[in-house]
């Protein structure tokens, strides 16, 4: 006779929050203490319908199950045994998850039918019913319950609800060099709905800092003597507290965001819900806060822009830098040709390393040649050098090639007119990241892809330094002498 | 078409909660917005199709009529035939699962219908908000106090 099990539980969590870790097929292991060790066979998406998971459980045991349904309409997942060292027969069981609308917390059901051998029955149910739903629905109230610890870090801090909580944060009350940050006392504000508040750990320094720095984007980053600014795009930390309406993350979530306005050079700071998302165990940090926003500037190139594959011939400059070298590896695991130009010998290892085949060592901008040479031109240039390689740019692109100008660190750009691109049939883009992740859909896939590319390394080299040390980061990367990203720790 | 969804746990086992919600002319006792009920031509009001007909405190006259009941899933689905309300199509299941974890419940209260554009805002709130979750509240109570 089909043996039926029902369990069901109450989380006090957003059910937007408990589908992330259950609808993730491979997660047990990090959640479930029965299972000691969870893949997915065959290197295929957990997400993806039909795959088999393989547990290695705490006793010795081992099953093989695979994934009937997903639906994230219906927050439902199906999954049946395909082989297991219990005898559990015609094992089919379903996980629904339900929203509490009142009070925003989850029901969760979870159930199964099977057959045993004779006189097994009872002593089996019971397995199923205590030692994997029951215990689970703990585990899973334990895991959401401690998710902070997963860094290793110093827990966020406990702040009165609705209270603002004190954070030290670099500020800029005058356009100019790095000598014009200084440290001063601030604070972070309750979050209000659809806000988050962070503690953060590590903060990405990019090249985009520098330019608010200068003032060449006077309009995103206002300052004056009594309103000083705040510079930094991108942080790493731990959830504080989440304002009315926020599903998705909860207090003690390592996350990491990224926003369109500077504000991130602050030990704790408050933004939108919609910039933030959860940081996988594998990933620390340091290189969430280093790489979500070039990870993403590189898959936006790689992908959408340049649509480098098998065969393309993509010149990357400033190849040992952050952006750069994620370049250089995303592109070879594309199949393209990837040149490079860096400054000194050391980094044109480095950038070697990640996957450059043809390395150019060049203080003054001279590589067109041998681009030409070794490969008739480039079909995608990724531009970061600006006005004192403009010529040197045009005359390196190949036939209808892409020049893609990302930046300018020797100054803007003159203006390229149409009659000089139609010499060679050729394409000019001028991006801005953040337009191609402006829902939160856009952000969470492309930040899902970054995160996966980043757990699997290889990691671009980061050099860490104080939040209050931040002039010299500044100092340091524009000395051209940094290799791979920056991070600022809080 | 607009859809309303509202859902709670209450305090109490499920067979008890249903035995309180079951009787589709029993409103009047348990839901503090309904003031009368009865069923049209006598029939018994566990018969599929059947329809009841009562008044809100406020003196609205509503007919709906019996579409599904299951004693096994404790749920119950019903149609509007007749209301002051201004909707269409109207199709509300109020449905109850057993919380193994604790003798309680999970209760569920969802709708779809159409209305007038410009009106889901109102409807949805004055559904879910009010004649839902003002159900839910009144069980809510009702359980808690024993």
């Amino acid at each position: 006779m089909l043996q039926k099990v029902v369990r069901s539980t109450v989380i006090d969590a957003p059910i937007d929050r408990v589908w992330a870790v259950l609808r993730d097929f491979n997660s047990h292991d990090q959640w479930h203490d029965v299972v000691a060790e969870s893949r997915i066979e065959g290197g295929e998406a957990p997400t993806q319908v039909g795959c088999i998971r393989s547990f290695s459980l705490k006793d010795g045991n081992r099953i093989r199950e695979q994934l009937l349904t997903l639906s994230d309409t219906d927050y439902r997942s199906t999954y049946c045994i395909v082989e297991a060292t219990v005898p559990l027969q015609r094992y089919v069981a379903t996980v629904t998850l339900k929203p509490v609308t009142d009070g925003n917390r989850t029901f969760w059901h979870w159930e199964s039918t099977f057959a045993t051998p004779p006189g097994m029955e009872r002593e089996l149910r019971q397995m199923v019913a205590e030692g994997v739903y029951e215990a689970g629905f703990e585990n899973l109230r334990r895991h959401l319950g401690r998710r902070g610890d997963a860094g290793g870090g110093a827990r966020g801090v406990a702040a009165p609800r609705g209270a603002p909580i004190a954070s030290r944060e670099i500020r800029l009350r005058r356009y100019g060099g790095p000598e014009q940050l200084e440290v001063g006392a601030g604070e972070a504000a309750p979050p209000r709905p659809g806000e988050v508040r962070i503690q953060q750990r590590a903060i990405g320094v990019n090249y985009f800092d520098i330019y608010l720095r200068r003032g060449w984007i006077p309009a995103l980053l206002p300052v004056s003597e009594s309103r000083p600014g705040v510079l930094g795009m991108e942080a790493a930390g731990t959830v504080v507290d989440v304002g009315e309406g926020v599903g998705t993350v909860l207090p003690g979530d390592r996350v990491a965001y990224l926003g369109p306005l500077p504000g991130a050079y602050r030990t704790v700071r408050t933004v939108p819900a919609d910039w933030v998302v959860r940081l996988p165990a594998a990933v620390e940090d340091e290189t969430a806060a280093a790489m979500l926003l070039k990870g993403l500037t590189a898959d936006v190139l790689l992908r959408d822009l340049g649509r480098v594959g098998p065969g393309t011939r993509l010149l990357v400059h400033a190849a040992a830098g952050g952006v750069g070298l994620l370049l250089c590896a995303g592109a070879r695991r594309l199949g393209a040709t990837v040149f490079g130009t860096v400054s000194t010998e050391s980094k044109a290892r480095v950038a070697r390393e990640h996957g450059c085949q043809h390395v150019i060592v060049t203080a003054n901008y001279r590589f067109a040649d041998a681009v030409q040479r070794e490969a008739g031109g480039a079909d995608v240039i990724v531009d970061g050098l600006g006005d004192a390689a403009r010529d040197e740019n045009f005359a390196a692109l190949a036939r209808r090639g892409h020049w893609i100008s990302l930046g300018q660190a020797s100054g803007a750009l003159q203006p390229i007119s149409p009659d000089w691109l139609v010499q060679k049939s050729a394409t000019f883009s001028r991006p801005v990241v953040f337009d191609y992740v402006s829902t939160p859909a856009q952000l969470a896939e492309r930040a899902q892809r970054v995160l996966d590319a980043l757990a699997r390394g290889p990691l671009p080299p980061v050099e860490r330094y104080a939040l209050d040390a931040a002039a010299q980061a500044h100092a340091r990367l524009e000395s051209r002498g940094s290799v791979g990203a920056l991070v600022l720790l809080a | 078409m607009v859809r309303v969804y509202v859902s709670t746990i209450i305090d109490a086992a499920a067979e008890n909660v249903w035995a309180r919600v079951r009787d589709f002319n029993a409103l009047p006792q348990w839901h503090p917005g309904i003031a009368d009920s009865r069923i049209e031509n006598s029939d018994p009001s566990d018969r599929i199709g059947c329809i009841r007909h009562f008044h809100t405190r406020d003196g609205g006259m509503i007919r709906e009529r019996l579409l599904a009941l299951s004693d096994y899933d404790y749920s119950c689905t019903y149609s509007i035939l007749e209301s002051p309300m201004g909707v269409d199509n109207y199709v509300a299941t109020l449905k109850l699962t057993p919380v193994t974890d604790g003798a309680r419940t999970f209760a569920e209260w969802s709708a779809e219908f159409d209305c007038a554009e410009g009106r889901e805002r109102e409807l949805t709130e004055h559904i879910g908000g009010g004649v839902f979750q003002g159900g839910f509240d009144a069980l809510k109570r009702h359980f808690g106090r024993r």
